[in-house]
């Protein structure tokens, strides 16, 4: 019995690697707030946010797969939690006795399996009813399956064999070995058996020979423990199968918290932005050869948990183009814009909504970033070296229709050196087949990859009064540094002279 | 018996072994090499044969015929599986002159005795039908021939069988309620366990741990198992019969020559052992040709083994390394940045020649050794008298005392030597001691900071622990033929990190 709502052909595995880079992303993309959004207090939810947003990106067919099950959940916001809590409940089953079986003598973990199976069977029937329940009111692929997967294998017929077995193994008439004559002409091969004649195990047969009995003295201590150990010995293989059973049936609920627990953090995040007014669409998939990568008023997740409406989003399209480079004002949302981006992309990928208006985008081999690290300033090691040793390790696992984001990349050095040792990074990657989105104030860099082919050029917008709209608009890279801006309105007055170097008109 | 079959480590008869360790060992961390390689076989003591070393190039041959039969699949597990039997046959043997109950001794005894006769047998049918080429092989399946046939070895056998295959065919049933127990015979009751897990198949996922908590066996029949053994025997009363007749003909079972043989073996697969778990690391290992009457050696991708069996579980790369010495060549002077693989390399050569005489495989892709009649190590002392004085005094005593043993056919290794003293100092006495072994027309290899050591003339070979070419400050651990010299290297930053777009482009290309 599978649970399989977020993989059409298996579960989800918390053990499965998460992105090289996962530190990274939440760093650089912020993506705190959004997984405490998505968590809502319960820290296994905030995991296994973490784990979908963090982990390899799946194909645009899987994709699809999640959000179908994702729209059945949004519009039944109760069927998940009641399903999270019936799982949940299962899992916790385990705190009910002391839960390993290691070091247990075979007749001990016999005793404790089958108090835990007693509890995790009544919840078993709970889960057919809810699926008897609800079977007809969902549309997904997925929940269908579940469903329909629940009312076959869990049927009455089953569930009363089931009753019987738990009954069955208390043992109360004792235990039947069959066995060999082994190495040292001890018994060996020890193998439990039904009795003859009887369903029910236990019924002495009655015409076994005089003399073939004995009864061991209870003031024996060392008989008895010999055949204490001999009765264990034939449990043994019986006790393993039960502990197994348990931990499969423990298993089974594991993964459906689990699962379940996935939809409900996408769920809880859900009503927390449209509490905030932030629009919310599950996203056009397109194949990665597309090279689709189109948006209307996207905002940037994290952002809008804390601002709300108040966030502004920016229009793109960038179709077709494989280098994005973002110039213009400082404190213009350039930044926010490349996160925006980043963060659309990784969730388009978890089979979650997007903060937009519309979005479609192809899947990507993988979301990278290259982000100006302050706290790496003090680094003995220099700030291009650190920066080039980031940059080298990404190179070392990129691969095409990956997606890399750099935000004031070789910023640390003087612009015409960081700006060829970009132009050469940039091209190289381009070349390869990785889409490149690069936030720079580097005017030397966006004149060098100008004549790189399908290369979009945006701009944080600026109104002719000078105004930031915090909107990322198409426009060429302008030779003046923003920069300025800000020191006037800081300082409230013209700079002395122009900044040495400036690049040429 | 046989042609006079010894032993397979010997062409005659088997030499007393020695009970010390050679000083030289724990110089060369050989005493490592012992401990990894013995340590495969506790029980037999195989250390003594580590020291004791062979004296003719033909004892070496011996043995490296042995190695390269063993190397044959078939011929390598027939030996193995044969230890494996004997050694559970000798442990059967005490155990049933330890037991209490006498039914458990007689099926121990039977035990035993299928065991021996079971492997004997295999292993002279694979040694027929693998035609062996090495000497010490062949000695072993003509004795084998000869022992398998004689009629005390065929009645034990035959016996065995017989009575085994009669026990073999009874099967029983015990039924435990409280402390009640009844014997039955089995009568095809069903699998109770299978019924559990057909039950719960449904929710069965990959992998299932193993919970299954069998208890401890204490090895011996209990009180409780004896009971019902007792009367097993009385519900099958002709097999029982049949084991008793056995165990009253008390007979011996091991021959001693198989005994020698069954350690002797050891000292083989171990080795073997070891050269798997190598290669599987990637590292390389050879029979080395070695010459009695040559002061040429040549081994390409040599390395330290005590370092490589230490590191075993961390993943630093061990970097292999190059020696050669041609006439008129006799000493090899090592100089280089510290933590460069000096010592390392002065080590591996000492090895390579230490594990040459006892006729084992060497730590090398190809070798050409030669037979050393002695190895000389001399390696600073960390534990030595703290003044200066006294340092270079106990130095030179035991230098002189390498110098009037050393002969030609010696291998001197010297580790950094004087650096107790000033570097005029450790010029002048340095040059006096590489002369006196130049004199005496030994091999040597001496680590050393002194440059001017390296250029003697012709019997010296300069050679320097490298560094990275892009980063001085990186070692590569490799140590190359090459004047003594210092030189810095520097690169530019984006190529140093595999950026610049040629070098990004090829790295993304792969």
């Amino acid at each position: 019995m599978m649970v399989r709502l977020l993989y059409r052909d298996r579960e989800l595995d918390l053990e499965q690697p998460l992105r090289p880079n996962a530190e990274a992303l939440v760093q650089d993309l912020g993506l705190d707030a959004l997984l405490s959004a998505m968590a809502g207090g319960d820290p296994l939810l905030r995991q296994l946010a973490r784990h979908a947003l963090l982990t390899g990106p799946a194909e645009p067919a899987a994709i699809r797969y999640r959000q179908g099950v994702l729209a059945d959940f949004l519009a039944r916001p109760d069927l998940v939690r009641r399903l999270y809590e019936l799982a949940s409940d299962g899992v916790e089953a385990k705190k009910t006795t002391r839960f390993f079986w290691f070091r247990d003598t075979p007749d001990t973990q016999r005793q404790k399996a089958l108090a835990m199976l007693e509890l995790l069977v009544g919840l078993l029937e709970q889960l057919r009813s809810l699926a008897d329940a609800h079977h007809g009111d969902v549309a997904s692929e997925g929940l269908r399956a579940f469903f329909a997967s629940l009312r076959r294998e869990l049927d009455d017929a089953y569930l009363r064999v089931l009753h019987e077995r738990l009954r069955e193994l208390q043992f109360r008439d004792g235990v039947l070995l069959s066995a060999r004559v082994g190495p040292s002409g001890r018994g060996c091969d020890y193998v439990l058996r039904r009795p003859r004649g009887s369903g029910l195990l236990g019924r002495l047969t009655p015409d076994l020979p005089r003399g073939l009995s004995f009864s061991v003295s209870p003031r024996d201590e060392y008989a008895l423990r010999a055949l204490a150990e001999l009765r264990d010995r034939g449990l043994a293989h019986v006790a393993n199968a039960l502990a197994q059973a348990t931990d499969h049936v423990l298993a089974f609920f594991r993964t459906l918290q689990q699962e379940a627990g996935f939809y409900l953090a996408c769920v809880n995040l859900a009503e927390r932005l449209t509490e905030r007014g932030v629009p919310l669409v599950l996203p056009d998939v397109a194949e990665p050869d597309e090279w689709a990568l189109h948006a209307r008023d996207l905002r940037d997740a994290s952002l809008a948990l804390h601002s709300g409406s108040a966030v502004v989003g920016s229009d793109l399209d960038a179709d077709g183009r494989r280098l994005l480079v973002v110039t213009g004002a400082n404190e213009g949302g350039k930044s926010t814009f490349l996160r925006s981006l980043g963060t659309a992309q990784l969730m388009l990928e978890a089979g979650i909504f997007v903060t937009a208006e519309a979005f479609r985008a192809s899947v990507s081999s993988g979301v990278y970033t290259h982000f100006k690290r302050e706290e790496d300033a003090a680094l003995r090691s220099g700030k291009l070296d650190e920066e080039l040793r980031r940059m080298s390790e990404i190179a070392g696992v990129i691969r095409p229709r990956a997606l890399l984001l750099c935000n004031e990349s070789f910023a640390s050095t003087n612009e015409a050196e960081g700006s060829e040792i970009a132009r050469q990074v940039v091209q190289a990657l381009v070349e390869d087949g990785v889409r490149v989105a690069y936030v720079t104030h580097m005017y030397e860099l966006a004149r060098r990859v100008q004549a790189l082919p399908a290369t979009l050029f945006l701009r944080a917008e600026r109104l002719p009064d000078g105004v930031r709209t915090f909107r990322v608009v198409p426009g060429a890279p302008q030779p003046t540094s923003h920069g300025l801006d800000s020191y006037r309105r800081i300082f409230g007055r013209e700079p002395a002279a122009e900044p040495a170097g400036a690049p040429e008109r | 018996m046989s042609d006079g079959f010894e032993s397979l480590l010997f062409p005659a008869e088997a030499r007393p072994e020695p009970e010390e360790e050679p000083s030289c060992f724990r110089d060369l961390n050989f005493d490592v090499v012992v401990a990894a390689v013995a340590g495969r076989r506790k029980g037999y003591r195989l250390e003594p044969l580590f020291s004791l070393p062979l004296r003719t190039v033909d004892e070496v041959e011996y043995r490296h015929e042995v190695f390269r039969d063993l190397e044959r699949h078939e011929l390598r597990t027939a030996l193995e599986a044969f230890c494996e039997q004997e050694l559970r046959v000798r442990r059967y043997l005490e155990l049933a002159r330890s037991q209490e109950y006498r039914l458990e001794k007689q099926h121990i005894l039977l035990e035993a005795a299928t065991r021996y006769t079971e492997a004997i047998a295999a292993l002279a049918a694979a040694l027929e039908a693998a035609e062996p080429a090495s000497r010490g092989l062949r000695g072993l399946r003509a004795f084998l021939a000869e022992y398998t046939g004689s009629p005390a070895f065929e009645r034990l056998a035959g016996d065995a069988r017989s009575v085994l295959e009669q026990l073999d065919q009874v099967r029983y049933t015990v039924r435990i309620k409280g402390n009640r127990v009844s014997v039955g015979r089995y009568d095809g009751e069903r699998d109770y366990t299978q019924e559990v897990e057909e039950t719960f198949a449904r929710f069965r996922r990959e992998p299932a741990a193993d919970h299954l908590a069998l208890p401890p066996d204490s090895g011996a029949m209990d009180l409780v198992e004896a009971e019902i053994a007792r009367r097993v025997a009385k519900l099958f009363p002709r097999q029982f019969a049949a084991l008793d007749a056995f165990w009253r003909q008390q007979r011996d079972v091991v021959h001693p020559t198989v005994a020698r043989v069954e350690r002797e073996a050891q000292f083989y697969l171990a080795w073997l052992e070891q050269v798997d778990d190598l290669r599987a690391r990637g590292l390389a290992c050879c029979l080395p040709e070695v010459c009695a009457d040559s002061h040429e050696i040549e081994a390409e991708g040599a390395y330290d083994l005590a370092l490589a069996l230490q590191r075993q579980r961390d993943a630093a790369p061990i970097v292999p390394n190059d020696v050669a010495l041609h006439d008129p060549e006799r000493i090899l002077v090592v100089s280089g940045p510290n933590q460069g693989g000096k010592t390392t390399f002065a080590r591996m050569v000492g090895q390579l020649h230490q594990l040459a005489r006892i006729g084992a495989p060497v730590p090398a892709r190809r070798a050409r050794l030669v037979l050393a009649d002695e190895i000389f190590t001399h390696f600073e002392r960390q534990e030595d008298v703290a003044s200066l004085r006294g340092k270079l005094d106990d130095e030179l005593l035991r230098l002189k005392a390498i110098l009037e043993q050393a002969t030609s056919d010696s291998l001197v290794i010297l580790n950094e030597i004087f650096s107790a003293t000033s570097l005029a100092d450790a010029v002048v006495l340095g040059r006096e001691v590489l002369g006196t072994l130049v004199e005496i027309g030994c091999l040597g290899v001496c680590v050393t900071f002194v440059d001017e050591l390296a250029s003697l003339g012709e019997a010296t070979v300069s050679m320097v622990a490298e560094v990275d070419p892009a980063d001085p400050s990186l070692r590569t651990f490799r140590i190359v033929r090459q004047p003594a010299d210092g030189r810095a290297f520097a690169a530019a930053l984006a190529e140093k990190y595999g950026l610049s777009y040629r070098r990004l482009r090829e790295r993304l290309a792969r």
